[in-house]
């Protein structure tokens, strides 16, 4: 049966949504524009009635799509696309946003809850500052709608509610148009990560926070109120700051964990596009702070703020439109929103453009030169840094935009992206962090009062001093001999002492104060973290045995990788390293269990155990018990032996992906002050497909006989009856014998049954395998008359993989320097939020 | 001159370098036969091409060649153009090599007129078209 009835309630929720969004910005509008009180009264009444109207409706278009996914409703496009009945329900969750439309739609809920917060904190600004934001709301809400405008043919939207039917052109809905699937496609195995639960709701609120303080500024241009809007919009702009910041690091740490391009952040242009608004949004905030202190850089951040959302609205265009096409390793697909996208992103610009123009030159301006010796000349210098920064990775990773603006003109262009990119975009963002960590130690020190000459010499005497002695024992140590890699480290190691002297002489007085510093100390950790984890990351997986295979390479690039027979060990670094086989994530078990201990089933989430599970004494399950695993992930597990005999194990990840082929997951080994990375590069056999067994060798044996198979001593310690066959129904006249073949592998030793049985008077055969040895046993005949069995013995490829392992030095000091900065931020917030309290209470805001 | 317009002259001064840098970083889509002429004329500029597997009739992929201790490989592309090359890459075959639908090599040519790889981007057929409704 078809649940057309949810579907259509869906769409009707996202129609009342956008048209409510519609009704409340022109009331808004009327709100602004009144000029009689009572009126104004009435008017903002009705307002905020849409717009409450609307945040309901946008809830309810959230609940009936995630009831769609939950329900498993596989009429549905959107729930046979993003998910399946295997799934958790917090995976549901990302299902959700899987799919653009749903991340659109998570984008305009926290649109709608934004919004509530905005009406209920304002009372000056609830009138034009609303417009804007019901404005872009409508903008958003129509990236869903999914509807065709009679007579223009354009389509406007696309919607999450459409059937499969009508989304999926197959033969089968010709013959039956009320088919309904089965199971849906899923989610991207990838994405089933407790990071990827939260990522995506942290990056998308803080794409709706940047919206907060581009909302204020349209209004505050609007309504002439050129410099008031800065006082509602600060705590807004630090708080989308705080929020894109941390899932950035989230994303970050996500890749560092998942991926395997063997680090955290790879100039991906995904990355990219989110790393772009962002640091302009930092910049935004320090020209902030210099207007809030002197009343200068007035139209900077009007500059900044505007450019900040735009930005985003840029991003949201670059990795959506498919535009990015092969310059990205992920893949997006183009709903055909690109047009869309891009009307509304020259809109906003033209829209900005245009108010700016207008009121340019009613604008203050600051005719008198600002003094070297003012703080205020140090903030504009870092914002000046942060925003060539931003510029500098937003050029080059806009080039398939060029091509696509050439291509449009009747051009050829075949521009790619830098083809190191890493290297490309590291060699200049590295000095601007070296002159970013500078001018915040300094301009720090300055703290609130303007100094001459002398006084900043006194007061930098001290840090300066203390930086040098600190940093050459540092780089005594830590054996740093890059140049720019020093200095780096050098202007990082100054920003923590300045902003620590800044940090104890505000504890002294108003602690409430210190966000400024603790925000600046974290950013110089996250400095030397990425300093060290990525400028020292260092390749342990040296090939020992010292041969190169091929001569084309020089001898660097032939000891990458290493190969690791199962049971082989091996020297990396100072640990032995011994691959132990593969391994799989059970259901109800702990940690993770030899996939020799199964037998699969036709059901791939089904395995039955060969024999009893039993760890650490208990008892998991009894042979013959069916559990249940996660099929797509096979572990493999590796032993790491320490000379003084401490053992640790990893357990890196092979993921079979429909959508994107095979994913290896590194396992990372993590101690204090480095990290050890390593993924395989190589897996063999190739889980995906059968093995590859020899023809069998024949062998007659005698019960307690010695015989040799594929190298390992085995003994064939005899053959019993037995009445219970898996999987076959034994009749009265059935007989089935079982040999029993021990094996003594490196460490331990191997049981192989196999058996051998008469049913309806055919003969039937079902070999074993010892897995890890590379074994398969069956047992061909019985000789009764000579008291011996035939054994067919088949070998097969070893199991082997082949791993690349590096150890980042330091890694912590980025996570810790990213938490430090988010409490910076936060204390930050606190204060100016209190600030435009106390405005606001005063009747001015 | 204010220290405003000294500042904006840097300013200026590094967007240039940092557009100019693009540009010459810029890397660029191009066929075995542009890559050579490229190479021959000296420049050691790492490029893109784009191309497919080798296959014989059946379909299966062929052309593939990895070393004896499996930790790097050759293989045969065919460009957008259609011409062959022999493609070196020093690090071990990626798990769904075989699979890829299309595969863009990022390198060059050496001075003995092998096609080296610095790294391999591949594109694997995507579940839209390999999923059938069931």
């Amino acid at each position: 049966m078809i649940h057309t009835l949810i579907g259509d309630f869906g769409h009707l929720f996202v129609i009342i949504s956008f048209v409510t969004a519609l009704v409340a910005t022109i009331s808004y509008y009327k709100v602004t524009t009144q000029s009689n009180e009572l009126l104004k009264k009435d008017w903002g009444k009705f307002a905020r009635t849409f717009f409450y109207l609307h945040t309901v409706s946008v809830w309810a278009v959230v609940a009936i799509l995630f009831t769609i996914i939950y329900n498993h409703y596989f009429e549905y496009y959107y729930a046979w696309e993003h998910s399946s009945r295997n799934l958790p329900v917090h995976y549901m969750i990302s299902c959700f946003w899987e799919g653009q439309e749903g991340s659109f739609l998570l984008w305009i809920f926290w649109n709608t809850i934004l919004g509530i917060i905005l009406i209920r904190t304002n009372k000056k600004w609830e009138g034009p500052m609303m417009t804007i934001f019901a404005l872009v709301q409508a903008f958003l809400v129509s990236m869903i709608l999914g509807t065709v405008i009679p007579g223009l043919e354009v389509k406007i939207g696309s919607d999450p509610f459409i059937l499969l039917r009508d989304g999926l052109e197959a033969p089968i809905f010709k013959m039956n148009p009320n088919f309904v699937p089965k199971d849906g496609t899923g989610l991207n195995p990838l994405l089933q990560n407790y990071w990827m639960v939260i990522h995506p709701p942290t990056l998308f609120l803080g794409f709706a926070l940047t919206l907060v303080p581009f909302a204020y500024l349209i209004a505050g241009l609007w309504t002439n109120q050129y410099k008031e809007w800065i006082r509602p919009a600060f705590p807004w702009s630090l708080t989308a700051a705080l929020i894109l910041g941390i899932g950035i690091m989230m994303g970050a740490y996500w890749a560092y964990e998942t991926l395997n391009f063997g680090g955290y952040w790879n100039w991906d242009p995904v990355e990219n596009a989110v790393y772009i608004p962002w640091l302009v949004l930092v910049a935004s905030i320090h020209t902030m702070i210099i207007f809030r202190k002197n009343n200068t850089a007035l139209k900077s951040s009007i500059i900044l703020t505007l450019s900040t959302f735009i930005l985003v609205l840029y991003s949201t265009f670059l990795t959506r439109s498919g535009i990015l096409g092969e310059a990205s390793v992920h893949s997006f697909t183009d709903l055909g929103l690109s047009e869309q996208l891009l009307v509304y992103l020259v809109a906003f610009i033209v829209i900005s453009m245009v108010l700016c123009i207008k009121v340019w030159k009613k604008l203050p301006t600051n005719k008198e030169e600002v003094s070297t010796y003012s703080r205020e000349f140090w903030i504009f210098m870092g914002a000046t840094t942060l925003c060539l920064m931003s510029f500098q990775v937003l050029i080059p990773t806009s080039i398939p935009v060029y091509n696509g603006i050439i291509e449009l003109f009747g051009g050829i262009s075949n521009a790619a992206p830098p083809a190191d990119q890493i290297e490309f975009y590291s060699k200049f963002q590295l000095w601007f962090a070296i002159s970013l960590a500078l001018l915040s130690g300094t301009g720090q020190l300055f703290w609130w009062k303007k100094m001459d000459k002398e006084q900043l010499k006194a007061a930098i005497a001290l840090p300066f001093v203390l930086t040098l002695l600190i940093s050459s024992i540092v780089v005594l140590i830590s054996g740093v001999h890059h140049v720019t890699y020093i200095l780096l480290l050098v202007a990082s190691i100054y920003t923590i002492i300045a902003n620590l002297k800044v940090l104890f002489n505000v504890l002294k007085s108003n602690y409430k104060l210190s966000g400024g510093a603790i925000t600046h100390i974290g950013m110089a950790m996250m400095l030397i973290g990425i300093l060290f984890s990525a400028g020292y990351s260092n390749i342990i997986s040296l090939n020992t045995t010292g041969l190169g295979y091929s001569n084309d390479f020089d001898d660097e690039v032939n000891l990458k990788n290493l190969l690791l027979f199962i049971n082989e060990p091996n020297q990396m670094d100072k640990y032995e390293v011994t691959y132990k086989g593969q391994r799989l994530e059970v259901k109800g078990v702990p940690g993770y269990v030899p996939k020799g201990l199964f037998r699969l089933t036709d059901d791939p989430y089904k395995i039955t155990a060969k024999e009893a599970i039993v760890i650490d004494g208990i008892t998991y399950a009894q042979r013959g018990d069916t559990l249940s695993i996660s099929p797509e992930n096979t572990y493999y597990e590796v032993e790491f032996k320490e000379a003084n005999g401490n053992v640790i194990y990893l357990y890196p990840r092979l993921q079979v992906n429909e959508q994107m082929g095979n994913i290896v997951s590194p396992a990372i080994k993590k101690d204090l002050f480095r990290d050890i990375y390593m993924h395989p590069t190589v897996v063999a056999p190739d889980v995906t497909s059968e093995k590859d067994w020899s023809d069998p060798e024949e062998k007659e044996l005698k019960a307690g006989e010695q015989f040799f198979v594929n190298d390992y001593v085995a003994n064939f310690e005899g053959v019993h009856r037995i009445h219970d066959v898996e999987g076959v129904d034994l009749g009265p006249n059935d007989v089935a014998v079982q040999a029993t073949i021990k094996i003594q592998g490196e460490n331990q030793n191997y049981t192989v049954r196999p058996v051998y049985l008469i049913k309806d008077k055919m003969v039937g055969r079902l070999s074993d395998e010892a897995d890890d040895l590379a074994v398969k046993l069956s047992l061909l005949n019985v000789h009764p008359e000579r008291d011996s069995f035939t054994l067919g013995i088949q070998t097969t490829q070893k199991d082997y993989i082949i791993v690349k392992a590096m150890e980042k030095p330091l890694i912590n000091l980025l996570w810790l320097g990213t938490i430090i900065l988010s409490i910076g931020f936060t204390m930050a917030i606190h204060r100016r939020y209190s600030e435009f309290k106390k405005m606001r209470e005063k009747g001015m805001a | 001159m204010k220290k405003s317009h000294i500042l904006g002259i840097v300013v200026i001064a590094i967007a240039i370098t940092v557009i100019v840098s693009t540009a010459g970083d810029a890397s660029s889509y191009v066929t075995f036969k542009e890559a050579h002429e490229m190479a021959e004329k000296g420049k050691d500029a790492k490029i893109h091409v784009v191309g497919q597997l080798k296959k014989d009739e059946q379909g299966q992929v062929i052309g593939i060649y990895p070393s004896e201790d499996k930790l790097s490989f050759s293989f045969m592309l065919i460009d957008n153009n259609g011409q062959e090359q022999m493609v070196s890459y020093h690090e071990p075959m990626p798990n769904d090599f075989m699979r890829s639908e299309q595969v863009v090599v990022i390198g060059g040519y050496n001075q003995n007129h092998e096609f080296l790889a610095d790294k391999i981007l591949m594109k694997c057929p995507s579940k839209y078209q390999e999923t059938e409704v069931k």
